[in-house]
């Protein structure tokens, strides 16, 4: 292999990023589910030929694509092995999550490309779509046992031989799905994508030949190696604990631990997850490529200018135990395995905070609650109102926490509370910041929101809620407080009531003029709360984020001397 | 007789002056440094360089960024806002996103702080039905209390007012006779359009600059009638097109990106002019590299844009994609031992290494001037003496020369090419991203240091050609005399094309007509034509992007013939299959906005008035060692302006002016078109 010089490397890391970003563009903008379209729940990059490891991928993507897309494509390169005919113009697809990690909603495309004859690297898309299937609408099913109660099962099959797609693999798709049409959408958006990849690819071999962008992707590999050995350096050895734990798992009401012990020695680094709860009946299992994935996600938060490569990775190992709720098994359920990655995140925080806290944020709120309302009208026509609400980051060494940010394991927005009035027949009663709700400490954690939701549909509707952090409260770092518990409660004839699996909960049936509320929680707290300012008490009392008397609880009652 | 047009665009560090004697058909350019914090003293000190008589001046327009910078640096006035029970903190709350992908660090605070953020019992549905009908003492007490706290402006943001602006409107009316000064916005007014936070944020940073900026626009009208002006003060709005200063005193949000709008209609216009329909404008200034694309000469507007995280502002404006590399973007080798330039940059001050002001890292600047490409004894804009070429030579060395194992010339050459192509990739992302072939465009690079980069594009990007405007230091300044005036405006429809009320809709159209000629007529300015169009957003129901649908409207003065459902969709669906290739069969059609434009088209001046005198010299004025690629050449200098129409210059060359420098490089020449641009492309075989 030829040496690379430094300066066409620069230029070619440049060049092989805008390709992954233009691959994400081109799906985002031709998808027809909002889920892809708007929330970016959608990622694509370059993997090596025979390893799969992630060579590149797009800025925009979901950051737990980052991660895990490699695992899809290591999982077509061991199939296409087995099949042993691959060829220029084939295309697998697949969305088994036991296989290529995350849940069975994300449809995974995987395009070997070749150059001058000879399969170079593979390209690879994925998307969530908005419905495979399964019993619940949307596939959030909180109380399914195994995944075939969640969604189609599809593992990686031939989806085009040869540049000709078999048009059957279509066909039962599309049968399996409530919304083909959003779905054929995404298909044709995810091909136009690899399409445009290829077509991309094509151009840069010719302008700098097959050679140098293999000695280019070699080099980024070292490049991603060395800066991640380098930052691992700077660090003290030792080895940190900690532990969190999941409300429950949607069907029994036991909580599930999380733990992590953390070693880091010279330049490498261990992340040991062992001791953390055995596989669970409900869907917060998740499988053992997303827990490695989620890994990844941690890490790229603590060393945020890393670049999406896999040699980061190589001088980290990451141990997740045989048989725990981390390495479910086929056909355990992980539709809910947001919930189980965002705590193992949590967990990575408060271990590495013990060994330089100025790395790290403290947890942030820790759940997506996903929350759907549903009904019928007068017509007859269903409606469903499905979206996920946000919550507080944690403080850093820096500031305070952000209030009402997205999950550390995405970017998606929130859809405003016009367009949701505008097509559901909803009204929120409170759109707001939940005071009370971030954890203290000389940088508090963002506050989490209250959302209050009234039904106007005189048939009534009926509300799920998958949620978690309703037990067990997002955690501060270096002497910071705990952030306010998840709170879950909906209205009935007799007044408000609260679901016994805190956090989840289907079925509730709610009439014309009856409302859900959720009140989620804040960022845990950064440093111990007698180093904050009086000053910023005092402000945090004056604009009614923290209560009075709750502030003298937390901070004593110095802070009345300051000024707001 | 009063026939002097002046533009004016105040940038960070310098003022520029562009003047225009129509009658005489003669055009003069000042440059002079930007006063702080109050630009006005600058911005006439400029204008009385070169203009005596005030009563000479028909028109003063302006380019500002002293909206832009009231946002970034948050000195807009204590604001006050009104809104719906349950909804104060929408404003920061946002869209629940976050500064940056990676790390979770960084917090917000929203320009009106909570305590100023009051709710008052009102609720309108999304139908428009009124739910709860707006309690006027409630905001009457509400108005009590933000004066008592110092509020000098204030915002009124109800739900769904977009719908029904009943409730607002009764607000409103109130507040106006209430409040203590004229400072009052509503969302309704501002942004009838559906999406709570977009509305809200335009809303409260219209409200937060309303002081401040329509207090700069006082002071510079009031002083230039005390020196005789007697014509009218415009200012340019963020879509390209001027508004009268009343208006902008009304709705500064509207100037966000005055000045860089300005460059960008300059440019569409330079280049028609000399025969190019398509290009891609960069300009480089100190920090960033601004590109932005302009098809068959109309510029690309985007919907709306953030000035800093969270501080959203939704208008049509001129669509300008930003990177940072500039000028004085910092080249650094990270631990991975990869050569990176910016984000971080030492700007105009310190500025680069060679203005020995105390930076001592690398920049971009510092490679040009090592290699040559930048006269080191003539420094632009006048106030150094000399670049230091020895202290750049060094801290190339120690910063990206020594760690990466190159010398001197080879690392300089390196920063340039890393550069090079972080802003081939901006122009790659406008062009080729969006389906435009760059074959078919020309670059016209404007900014002090654009035509350094000029051919680099052309080998990169595969652009035909560059076109270098005659002055690209002031193309802002004189995008402001060029630019037509125009009102946009935006109403939620939110229906189903089959469900769409045709005399409702028209109505709208009307509204927005009788607003737009309404302040076309207050204008003193002559307008060659007036230009209405009519635009909605639209997509299929269950879809979130929408398309932009152009409607063909027959229109009589202010009456509008009404445009039937039928023709609604035929229009639908030959944009929806422009764009995606193919129709959804049985997809529902859903209007989601009307947008109306009224465009005032001021009469353009010809641009001949910049050509080169008659009797130029193309006579080279010194010779350079310039190094290009691997080798150092013998390069010749011109004096730019000097060149007659006609030359042909073929590189490796030099072409000076006080504010640019214009390379052309080995294999590339450059040929000067009637109108003084200079042509470079490739050398005839």
């Amino acid at each position: 292999m030829s040496e690379i010089d430094p300066i066409t490397l620069s230029v070619l890391a440049g060049r092989m990023e805008q390709i992954a970003d233009e691959m994400d563009a081109t799906l985002f903008r031709a998808a027809f589910n909002p889920i892809i379209a708007e929330a970016h729940d959608a990622s694509h990059g370059l993997y090596h030929a025979v390893s799969g490891d992630t060579l590149v991928q797009g800025k925009s993507g979901l950051p737990i694509f980052v991660g895990v897309m490699s695992f899809a494509v290591k999982a077509v390169i061991e199939k296409a092995a087995k099949d042993g005919d691959l060829q220029d113009g084939d295309i697998y697809i697949f969305n088994d999550a036991h296989i290529g990690g995350t849940h069975l909603s994300d449809m995974r495309l995987v395009r070997p490309y070749y150059h001058a004859g000879k399969l170079f690297c593979y390209l690879a898309s994925v998307g969530h779509w908005h419905d495979v299937g399964g019993a619940v609408p949307g596939n959030y099913n909180p109380a399914a046992t195994d995944v075939f109660q969640e969604a189609i099962n599809l593992p990686p099959v031939k989806f085009a031989r040869a540049g000709k797609v078999n048009q059957d693999i279509i066909d039962i798709l599309m049968r399996n799905t409530r919304l083909p049409q959003s779905a054929m959408g995404d298909l044709n958006g995810q091909l136009g994508a690899l399409d445009l990849g290829v077509k991309r690819m094509d151009e840069l071999l010719d302008e700098y030949g097959g050679e140098t962008i293999t000695a280019a992707l070699e080099a980024l590999g070292h490049r991603a190696e060395a800066l991640m050995r380098s930052e691992l350096t700077e660090l003290p050895d030792g080895r940190w604990e900690a532990e969190d734990y999941l409300d429950n798992d949607g069907i029994n009401d036991e909580p599930l631990k999380i733990k992590i012990a953390l070693e880091i020695k010279n330049d490498t680094m261990l992340l040991d997850f062992t001791g953390s709860a055995p596989q669970c009946a409900g869907p917060v299992n998740i499988a053992l490529p997303t827990a490695v994935a989620t890994a990844y996600v941690a890490i790229k938060h603590i060393f945020p200018t890393l670049p999406a490569n896999a040699g980061v990775m190589r001088p980290i190992e990451v141990v997740v135990p045989e048989d725990s709720l981390l390495a479910a098994k086929f056909p355990a359920p992980t539709g809910g395995y947001t919930e189980t990655i965002l705590r193992m995140i949590d967990v990575v925080f408060s271990a590495f905070s013990q060994a330089a806290p100025e790395r790290v944020v403290a947890n942030a709120y820790g759940t997506i609650n996903a929350l759907s309302i549903a009904g019928k009208r007068k017509n007859g026509q269903p409606w469903v109102m499905f979206s996920f609400y946000g919550g507080g980051h944690g403080g850093s060494i820096e500031t305070d926490g952000l209030n009402h940010g997205n999950a550390p394991i995405s970017t998606a927005t929130i859809p405003p509370m016009e367009i949701l009035e505008a097509a559901y027949p909803v009204m929120f009663r409170t759109w707001a910041l939940r005071p009370d709700s971030a954890g203290a400490g000389a940088h508090r954690g963002g506050l989490g929101a209250i959302y209050e939701i009234e039904v106007l549909e005189e048939n009534g509707a009926e509300a799920f809620l998958f949620g978690e952090r309703g037990s067990f409260a997002p955690k501060g770092i270096a002497g910071g407080g705990d952030a306010a518990l998840n709170v879950f409660q909906y209205e009935q004839d007799d007044g408000w009531h609260s679901p016994p699996l805190t956090s989840k909960m289907r079925g509730i049936n709610l009439k014309a003029g009856q409302a859900v509320r959720l009140q989620t929680p804040g960022g845990g707290g950064y440093g111990k709360a007698d180093e904050r300012s009086h000053a910023a008490i005092a402000r945090d009392v004056a604009r009614g984020l923290v209560g009075d008397v709750e502030a003298d609880a937390v901070y004593g009652t110095n802070w009345r001397e300051g000024t707001a | 007789m009063s026939s002097l047009m002046i533009g004016v665009d105040v940038g960070g560090t310098f003022t520029d002056i562009f003047v225009l004697n129509e009658a005489a058909g003669t055009a003069r350019v000042a440059k002079v440094p930007t006063t702080r914090p109050d630009q006005s003293a600058g911005f006439l000190d400029g204008i009385k360089q070169e203009v005596s008589d005030f009563s000479q001046i028909s028109v003063v327009v302006h380019g500002t960024t002293a909206g832009t910078n009231a946002l970034l640096e948050r000195k807009g006035a204590k604001t006050g806002v009104i809104c719906t029970q349950g909804l104060r903190d929408v404003l920061e709350m946002r869209r629940r996103d976050r500064p940056r992908t990676w790390g979770l660090r960084g917090n917000f605070e929203p320009v009106v702080d909570r305590r100023n953020r009051l709710e008052v019992p009102e609720r309108t549905l999304a139908d428009g039905t009124v739910r709860t009908p707006v309690d006027l003492e409630a905001v009457r007490s509400a108005a009590q209390v933000l004066q008592t706290n110092g509020c000098e402006s204030v915002a009124i943001l109800f739900a769904n007012s977009y719908a029904n602006t009943a409730n607002e409107e009764a607000a409103v009316a109130l507040l106006r006779e209430i409040w203590h000064n004229q400072h009052v916005s509503a969302s309704s007014e501002i942004l009838p359009e559906i999406r709570e936070f977009e509305r809200f944020s335009t809303t409260a940073l219209n409200a937060y600059l309303q002081p401040e900026v329509s207090g700069y626009f006082a002071r510079l009208e009031n002083a230039l009638k005390a020196d005789g002006f007697e014509g009218e003060f415009m200012i340019v709005q963020s879509n390209g097109g001027v508004m009268a200063v009343d208006t902008a005193c009304r709705l500064p949000v509207r100037t966000a990106l005055s000045g860089p709008a300005a460059g960008v209609i300059a440019a569409a216009y330079i280049a028609q002019s000399a025969g190019f329909e398509n290009v891609i404008t960069g300009d480089m200034g100190g920090t960033s590299f601004d590109v932005s694309l302009i098809s068959q000469g109309r510029s690309m507007l985007s919907p709306q844009t953030s000035i800093d995280f969270g501080m959203v502002v939704r208008n049509p404006m001129i669509e300008i994609t930003t990177i940072g590399a500039g000028g004085g973007s910092i080249a650094w080798v990270d631990k991975g031992g990869l050569l990176n330039i910016g984000p971080q940059s030492a700007g105009s001050n310190p500025g680069p290494v060679a203005y020995g002001l105390g930076n001592t890292r690398p920049t971009v600047t510092d490679a040009n001037v090592f290699l040559g490409r930048i006269d080191p004894d003539n420094p632009i804009g006048g106030e150094l003496e000399r670049l230091d070429i020895e202290a750049a030579g060094r801290a190339i060395d120690e910063h990206v020369g020594n760690p990466l194992g190159l010398t001197t010339v080879d690392a300089a050459e390196a920063i340039l090419k890393v550069a090079n192509s972080r802003m081939a990739g901006a122009i790659r992302l406008v062009s080729i991203e969006r389906g435009f072939d760059p074959k078919n465009f020309a670059f016209m690079p404007f900014g002090g240091g654009g035509a350094l980069h000029a051919g680099a594009m052309l080998a990169e990007v595969g652009i035909a050609r560059a076109i270098v405007p005659r002055y690209p230091g002031v193309t802002s300044a004189m995008g402001c005399v060029i630019a037509d005036m125009r009102q946009d405006f935006v109403q939620t429809i939110n229906s189903s094309v089959d469900m769409l009320d045709e005399a409702a809709l028209a109505a709208f159209m009307c509204a927005h007509i009788d607003q737009g000629l309404a302040l076309l007529d207050a204008a003193r300015t002559n307008f060659e034509a007036r230009d209405l169009s009519f635009e909605l957003d639209m997509a299929y129901v269950g879809q979130t992007h929408t398309v932009s649908v152009p409607l063909t409207v027959k229109t009589d003065g202010s009456t509008v013939t009404a445009v039937t459902r039928a023709e609604i969709e035929t229009a639908f669906d030959a944009t929806y299959k422009a764009t995606y290739g193919r129709l959804l069969q049985n997809g529902v059609r859903r209007i989601l906005n009307l947008r109306s434009a009224v465009t005032g088209k001021r009469p353009k001046f010809d641009l001949s008035t910049l050509a080169p005198p008659e009797g130029g010299r193309a006579e080279k004025v010194g010779m350079r060692k310039v190094h290009f690629g691997d080798t150092w050449y013998d390069t010749a200098i011109y004096d730019r302006l000097a060149l007659p129409s006609g030359t042909k210059i073929v590189g490796p060359a030099i072409l000076t002016q006080p504010d640019t420098t214009v390379l052309i490089e080995p294999h590339l020449q450059g040929r000067v078109d009637r109108f003084g641009n200079t042509i470079i492309e490739p050398q005839e075989e």
